[in-house]
């Protein structure tokens, strides 16, 4: 150790933090870089897992442009965003608002909100798969049939059965929504409201005018969130639908389920990862739009 | 920032309570009240389905009754008496608390690092760590499977738990909340001769608490409730999580609600109880993190 005592201050600072840096530099390139560029390669190649692999150039992609099914999943990897997105953040936004208004009880009112957040996909796509079974068994239908209602389709509908999966995902992000949300109102000046009601301006102008552009980041985070938990669906899909993943007729599949099937059940790696490298490229894009949106700040 | 200041400021971020408008009663807040009540049973409404449901037998299931005529603990018996839940349980439980504790230390040395040392590079390692964020898991889960495959990780805690053992998102957190402890305070320790590792660990950490709270609970339950990686990595029911194992143990059961709801029961019990032994601290690190991260 002689030669650390020859060190100066600032010498021994730096050999501090390089060492503290060591492993997870190490970490960060073996587990995050190397298999980002791996995955790029790989997409450029044809390999089943067991024989050797052949270079392909473009092939995947030009397969994956000509498939329909990857336009089906694409366009309901979207479907699911510009639902899910929109009506969570709505939904949330109007609880969050009037929740910042009330006393009695707020604590329990808000928990109550929050506590789906805390359960695990897997179990609440059994418990919302049960849901919507039909007559007799699944919870909604006996609750249409007891009001004289007849049968509602939900996941055997091809048209229905994306807004089933979707739903139980908006109903367990709900309660991460409303906090942050409430956290934001609450970081709004206080004396910005007291001027207003001594103009006497009314609660829509309020809303309109102050309360939603001082709430912009907030919201901003809260859509890009969401945006990439929608895009990433995968948990709610694969169990809700293990008797035909992704269906009916690939009504429900999206994209991360589409990479899945490639991979790991046809052993398709290269054209898996070529689907891997456009769900990269969708997610880089949500991202990229959060910094430009937010570059004032 | 000041020790103190900055739990005050932690402090008003907790949404507990709220600013007092006034306190008389006016039927437009009695409504709205009454209303946010309603919305706050709809939501829970699912849950205590699942919870009614695990307590009735077959011929049950199918009212609409939240307390069962004859209640049974029929299912939870037969359930555990199957076994595999109990090690799915034990698995879970082993791998999400060896990550967490592991994503704590390196995320929190990592952020301390990046924010208190001035180094030749620093702002590349904060960058390239800061922009693995970008990369989803799902492109990297082929190139990890390859990886485990190779070297022999594939059924092994270790395979399940290699991706998480750092978290981008920890690091950045950390880093930001290093921020608030002062200079003076580390250089108040190194005078008196504690080592970097010494001033890390016993003055700048203790300083952090709620930030180190807020990320444990978050990366507990990322792991707990994980599904995509561990149903890649293994294929060994002796190896599954509880996630994992509750999808096969749905599809065996297939028409047997009343068993498939007491497994999701028994997934979802443990974090409600830490939620609602926690609340507060939960609740404040949502909005910590919300609003930092």
């Amino acid at each position: 150790m002689n030669w650390y005592r020859k060190l100066s201050i600032k010498q021994k600072q730096v050999v501090w933090a390089w060492s503290f840096l060591a492993i997870p530099v190490l970490f960060y390139t073996v587990i995050r870089f190397y298999p980002t560029f791996g995955a790029i390669v790989l997409s450029f190649q044809n390999w089943n897992l067991l024989g050797a692999k052949t270079w392909a150039g473009l092939e995947n992609y030009q397969r994956l442009v000509a498939d329909p099914v990857f336009w089906k999943v694409f366009s309901n990897t979207f479907i699911y965003l510009l639902l899910g997105t929109p009506i969570s953040l709505v939904i949330s936004f109007v609880i969050a608002y009037h929740l910042d208004k009330v006393n009695f009880l707020h604590a329990t009112i808000r928990a109550m909100y929050f506590l789906p957040f805390m359960t695990s996909a897997v179990a609440m796509a059994w418990l919302w798969r049960w849901f919507y079974q039909p007559v007799p068994i699944g919870l909604f239908n006996n609750i249409l049939s007891s009001l004289g209602i007849s049968q509602f389709p939900f996941l055997n509908s091809t048209f229905w059965a994306l807004p089933s999966v979707l739903a139980p995902a908006v109903w367990a992000g709900l309660g991460f929504q409303i906090i942050i949300f409430m956290a934001g109102l609450r970081s709004i000046p206080q004396s910005y409201y007291e001027a207003a009601q001594i103009d006497g301006v009314g609660p829509w102008t309020i809303l309109r005018e102050i309360t939603l552009p001082l709430l912009k980041p907030t919201i901003v985070f809260l859509v890009v969130f969401s945006s990439i938990g929608f895009l990433r669906i995968f948990d709610q899909v694969f169990n809700m639908t293990t008797n035909d993943p992704g269906g009916p007729l690939n009504s429900t599949k999206p994209l991360v389920l589409m990479i899945y099937d490639t991979a790991f059940n046809a052993f398709n790696m290269g054209y898996a990862a070529a689907q891997t490298v456009v769900l990269f490229t969708i997610l880089l894009i949500v991202s990229l739009l959060q910094l430009y949106v937010m570059r004032e700040r | 920032m000041s020790n103190i200041e900055y739990k005050a400021s932690a402090a008003t971020l907790d949404t507990a309570k709220p600013y007092n408008y006034n306190k008389r009663m006016e039927p437009a807040k009695v409504i709205r009240w009454t209303i946010l009540f309603l919305g706050g049973v709809v939501m829970i409404m699912p849950i205590v389905f699942m919870m009614s449901t695990s307590f009735k037998w077959p011929h049950e299931i199918y009212n609409l009754k939240i307390i069962p005529d004859d209640p049974t603990i029929e299912n939870y018996t037969y359930v555990l008496e199957d076994g595999r839940f109990y090690k799915w349980f034990v698995n879970s439980l082993i791998i999400a608390t060896i990550t967490t504790i592991s994503a704590v230390i390196f995320d929190s040395l990592v952020g301390y690092t990046l924010c208190k040392f001035r180094f030749r590079g620093r702002m590349i390692v904060f960058v390239a760590i800061l922009s693995t964020l970008m990369i989803p898991t799902e492109m990297l889960v082929i190139p990890w499977y390859l990886m485990a495959k190779d070297f022999g990780w594939l059924n092994s805690y270790w395979g399940i738990m290699f991706p998480g053992v750092m978290t981008a998102f920890g690091t950045f957190l950390m880093k930001q909340f290093f921020e608030s402890v002062p200079d003076d305070f580390l250089e108040a320790a190194r005078i008196d001769g504690l080592n970097e590792f010494q001033i890390w660990w016993t003055v700048a950490m203790p300083l952090v608490t709620p930030a180190i709270s807020a990320l444990a609970i978050f990366v507990f339950l990322g792991n707990w409730t994980a599904f995509i990686w561990p149903l890649i990595v293994t294929n060994d029911p002796e190896l599954y999580t509880l996630p994992v194992g509750l999808t096969t143990f749905s599809v065996e059961q297939s028409v047997e609600w009343e068993l498939i709801m007491t497994g999701a029961a028994l997934a979802t019990i443990p974090t409600l109880i830490v939620f609602l032994v926690f609340q507060r601290y939960i609740i404040r690190g949502v909005v910590m993190t919300g609003l930092k991260g």
